[in-house]
């Protein structure tokens, strides 16, 4: 992943296909996993959600599981989603409590956790409406170091929450679920180019063409932040 | 796939505004509204109709050389436009670097279209209404906004699910441009708050059909 301003930009003659088949490399380096007694815990959540077994050892088994459910491919993308929403809006409720924040920047931090407190709302109903249980809320952790830490953070955060999107957008069957998606993934991706913004850092991480992140990718770095 | 017809007088998707009918998408999304499988949320239900508002049978090639005409006029407005009403700091580093992921965009679309066998429409002639800074960044914000409702009012029309993967790929990246624009205005970076509004193709043309000459 390119971290100067103008991002990696490749040659115009590709087509849209092509560069969707590299693999996201870039975006596995980027993200720092942090190794955590967390794994076992969360896959048993996912499973549980989409009403697996409890056979799996890793979480990307466990996903794998849940995606191929009873519950169906669009139910687990969606309880996927909603799980990721869940803790974006706990992340920003600590942030907004910590204080660390006033003015401007205080305001537009309540406004993106008010913002992903809707999707969870919207995602716990697509899930219903498709048959399915919502997933429960999971508890998260997430350090609350620094006004420019949390900032980071979350530019770190919406970026991922953007890219796993990405990553489902062309598996998802319903059109509801497909519309709202949409939706959905375009203001995660105003969000991480706003806090690109108050940090100096790239509003367009990836060039011209946003990566994808896979479930298990995305499941992988939000790991650190499940308590 | 029909081929794209890039010879007559008027524009091509100007042509297809007035036709009525439904698209495959749009076929099941009635079945299952009439099912009652509508969201209990307010919030969710609003997009679906904007997303499927009857645009006439639009196959893949007609929505990415749609596209390709926004992005056309994205790239000539940052690129050509940009460079004669006096931009600074950081509307000019946004210009730069906007107007050239547009035109990678423009590149990019070009070439799927070929590959899918079909025509690229050609590059209107553009006429954009903005005399200094302050206008110019009030139109990028009206074409970036724009931009973002038009990719998500087509893309879930879209048959192939490469393509629809490839659409999420440039929208994501005109949703971060209109955040970045909006900011530097004084505007919300979420002028839709949580969920982006899908436009019709009718939508769209309203905001951008004044720009197109040719």
């Amino acid at each position: 992943m390119s971290s100067d301003s103008t991002g990696g930009r490749e040659p115009a003659q590709s087509g849209l296909v092509e560069r969707l088949v590299r693999d996201d490399v870039d975006r596995k380096r980027f993200l720092k996993m942090a190794g955590s007694g967390a794994a076992a815990s969360f896959g048993a959540f996912v499973l549980a959600a989409c009403g697996g077994s409890s056979k799996a050892t890793s979480t990307t088994a466990a996903v794998t599981t849940a995606s191929a459910s009873a519950g169906g491919g669009d139910v687990a993308i969606a309880n996927y989603a909603l799980t990721l929403e869940y803790l974006e809006t706990e992340f920003y409720e600590k942030v907004a409590a910590s204080g660390l924040f006033s003015g401007k920047s205080a305001a537009l931090i309540k406004q993106f956790g008010a913002q992903e407190k809707t999707h969870v709302e919207a995602l716990k109903g697509a899930v219903t409406k498709l048959g399915g249980t919502p997933a429960a809320k999971p508890a998260g952790k997430f350090p609350i170091e620094s006004a420019k830490k949390v900032t980071e953070l979350a530019y770190t955060v919406e970026n991922l929450g953007a890219a796993a999107y990405l990553g489902q957008a062309a598996k998802i069957q319903n059109a509801e679920l497909l519309a709202a998606a949409l939706a959905i993934h375009t203001v995660e991706a105003r969000h991480a180019a706003t806090l690109g913004t108050v940090l100096g850092r790239p509003i367009t991480p990836d060039g011209a063409f946003a990566k994808p992140a896979d479930m298990s990718t995305v499941l992988a770095a939000v790991k650190p932040f499940l308590a | 796939m029909s081929q794209t017809d890039t010879h007559t007088g008027a524009h091509p998707d100007l042509a297809q505004v007035e036709v009525d009918g439904l698209t495959r998408s749009s076929f099941l999304l009635k079945g299952a509204l009439a099912a009652g499988a509508v969201y209990g949320l307010g919030a969710v239900t609003p997009f679906v109709s904007g997303a499927f508002a009857a645009e006439g049978e639009m196959g893949d090639v007609e929505i990415l050389n749609f596209a390709l005409t926004l992005e056309y006029l994205e790239a000539d407005f940052y690129n050509v436009k940009g460079k004669t009403v006096g931009l600074k700091g950081q509307a000019r580093s946004y210009a730069k670097l906007f107007g050239e992921e547009e035109a990678d965009h423009v590149g990019a679309l070009a070439t799927t279209i070929k590959q899918l066998g079909s025509t690229p429409v050609a590059k209107p002639s553009f006429s954009f209404p903005a005399t200094d800074e302050k206008s110019f960044l009030a139109l990028a914000s009206v074409l970036e906004n724009t931009g973002v409702g038009a990719y998500n009012g087509a893309a879930p029309a879209l048959k192939s699910k490469e393509v629809l993967a490839a659409a999420g790929s440039i929208v994501q990246v005109e949703a971060r441009h209109a955040a970045a624009i909006n900011l530097l205005i004084g505007q919300s970076p979420t002028p839709d708050q949580g969920f982006d509004r899908p436009l019709t193709k009718t939508q769209v043309l309203a905001k951008a059909g004044p720009l197109i000459k040719k």
